[in-house]
């Protein structure tokens, strides 16, 4: 559903991605993992539109969706939980998720909330209060809640496990398998490599904004010389 | 001293002068508050709006209360059509060249009017300009205790949008997260260019609240956006009750000092708060956050 071509993109003068391509089929969990400013973050922001691509092709269900804006990649149905959450401190938990499904309707919006209600209870239980004073973790849940309210067909996580306690990491990727099982196609971007590499059926490595390592996960994780050159394993 | 009667009459005149204010630093504070911008162009934008309700009444004969309704939908169209087309293409995703598209953008229009209205002094005559109210110890005039209601009623309603409707929610997701708002799959370009035309729409109503008592020239817009702009430093940049406030506020301010000093210092005292605001306080009374 997703096919990426010689992706070329960067900040100001510099290319962060050098020629990436990589293809997520429907309903598949596909790891993206990487060192440290690799790119992988960089990726994600310009298959979402954040930032405008400078060549290469980006195929969304057969739509060419490289350089629209951002808010019609959404529209598109692909939808991108970012780095660092980017929810609306100041705004109720319950406005931040009806924010996700801004262009549905009324009955499509409740009908999304409260599945995000049974998907999170702990939202539920806080829905009046300000999204800024949620923990990180519950932050967390907000931000993927809020990406699931606009219904993607394609989610990308951004390092979603990123300073949850380990309890709560399980809990994590519990969820995301919870949520690819109902048929949601997940690109998955992360520092927990062994448990990426558990969930997703493939997964590529990123280095220097190319992609150096691709194949099944399994594999990549029974090979021991490859994950100790890439993966710091 | 002065009798408490004038000096309550004077507070009285304030909050009315404080209400327009209010109206021109609402959409002062609003287009800062998302786009995180001064516009430049806010000052001329009144100016250009004054010029409209005078030539609705100069032409077409019209009130400047009935032209009210012609010149807000029109003033918002313009707002969101100069963002939309011209501002937002021409600053490439930088929200600091705006600040500059602004700037340009009011000496094109300050000149525009020039060539076409001259630097003459221009008013109309509206048959109401000296009727007024009479509160036993003091006259209030007519046109400004309905510019007082109407802009008070402005400002009611344009913190229901923000707060109520979803455009509103989504204006204040882009003033503050504006990346999870695009990914939210809100169209940022949009929301920017409605603000924009908000901000265009309140001064609009300004321009005809203030016509049947006021003059127009082709610089009349800056002087009300400087005091403006004092009163968003004083209120906190990008608060909305802090605009509303500080606008009654300097309009006391500036209705005691003219009281007290002589008319032609009343807007010395705002000069002096703002000074002091900038020293002791510099995000302002409601500028909580950074
Ligand atoms: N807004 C920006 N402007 C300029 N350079 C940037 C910007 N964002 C990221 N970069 C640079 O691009 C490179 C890749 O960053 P990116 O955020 O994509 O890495 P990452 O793989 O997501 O890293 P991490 O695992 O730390 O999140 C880095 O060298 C970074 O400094
Ligand atoms: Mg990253």
């Amino acid at each position: 559903m997703l096919e990426v071509e010689n992706l070329i993109a960067g900040y100001g003068g510099a290319d962060v991605l050098r020629g990436i391509g990589l293809e997520v089929k429907p309903g598949e969990i596909v790891a993206v993992l990487g060192a440290n400013g690799v790119g992988k973050t960089t990726l994600n922001r310009a298959l979402s539109g954040l930032i405008k691509p400078r060549a290469g092709t980006i195929r969304f269900l057969g739509q060419e969706i490289a350089g629209l804006k951002a808010s019609a990649i959404v529209a598109a149905g692909l939808i991108h939980v970012p780095e660092g959450r980017r929810i609306f401190p100041n705004m109720s938990v319950r406005d931040n998720l009806v924010l996700g499904s801004y262009r549905r309707g009324k009955p499509a919006r409740e009908a999304n909330l409260e599945r995000m209600f049974e998907l999170f209870p702990r939202l539920r239980e806080r829905m009046g209060q300000a999204a800024g004073t949620l923990s990180g973790g519950e932050q967390q849940m907000l931000a993927i809640g809020r990406g699931l309210m606009g219904e993607p067909k394609l989610l990308i996580l951004d390092e979603p496990s990123l300073g949850l306690s380990p309890l709560l990491v399980e809990e994590m990727f519990a969820l995301i398998a919870r949520i690819a099982g109902e048929g949601l196609a997940v690109l998955l971007v992360e520092q927990n490599v062994v448990q990426s590499l558990e969930l997703a059926a493939r997964a590529y490595v990123l280095e220097n904004g190319r992609i150096v390592v691709e194949g099944a996960s399994s594999q990549i994780a029974a090979d021991p010389a490859l994950k100790h050159a890439y993966l710091g394993l | 001293m002065f009798a408490p009667d004038i000096i309550l009459a004077a507070v009285l005149n304030g909050l009315m002068t404080g209400s327009v204010y209010a109206l021109i630093a609402l959409g002062l504070t609003l287009v800062y508050g998302v786009l995180h911008i001064i516009n430049f162009a806010h000052g001329a934008t009144l100016t250009a709006a004054m010029f409209a309700v005078y030539v609705a009444h100069a032409v077409f004969k019209l009130d400047p209360y009935i032209a009210l309704f012609i010149v807000t939908p029109l003033f918002f169209g313009l707002g969101y059509g100069v963002q939309r087309f011209v501002i937002g293409p021409a600053s490439h995703g930088e929200d600091r060249n705006i600040l500059l598209v602004t700037l340009g953008l009011s000496i094109l229009i300050e000149n525009a009017m020039l060539a076409i209205f001259r630097s003459d002094t221009r008013s109309i005559d509206v048959p109401y300009a000296f009727s007024s109210i009479d509160l036993g110890f003091t006259f209030l005039a007519l046109p400004r205790v309905l510019a007082f209601g109407v802009a008070l009623l402005v400002a009611l309603l344009l913190g229901l949008l923000l707060t109520r409707t979803d455009t509103g929610k989504a204006i204040r997701a882009v003033a503050r997260e504006k990346t999870g708002a695009a990914l939210a799959g809100i169209d940022v370009a949009h929301i920017y260019a409605v603000t924009f035309g908000l901000g265009a729409a309140c001064v609009a109503i300004a321009a005809c609240l203030l016509m049947p008592t006021f003059y127009v020239t082709p610089r009349a817009g800056n002087a009300f956006v400087l005091v403006a702009f004092t009163i968003v430093v004083l209120g906190g940049m990008g608060s909305i009750p802090g605009a509303l406030l500080g606008a009654l506020f300097i309009g006391v301010v500036e209705s005691l000092c003219g009281l007290f000093f002589g008319e032609s210092l009343g807007q010395i005292g705002i000069f002096l708060i703002f000074i002091l605001v900038l020293l002791v306080r510099p995000t302002g009374l409601f500028g909580a956050r950074a």
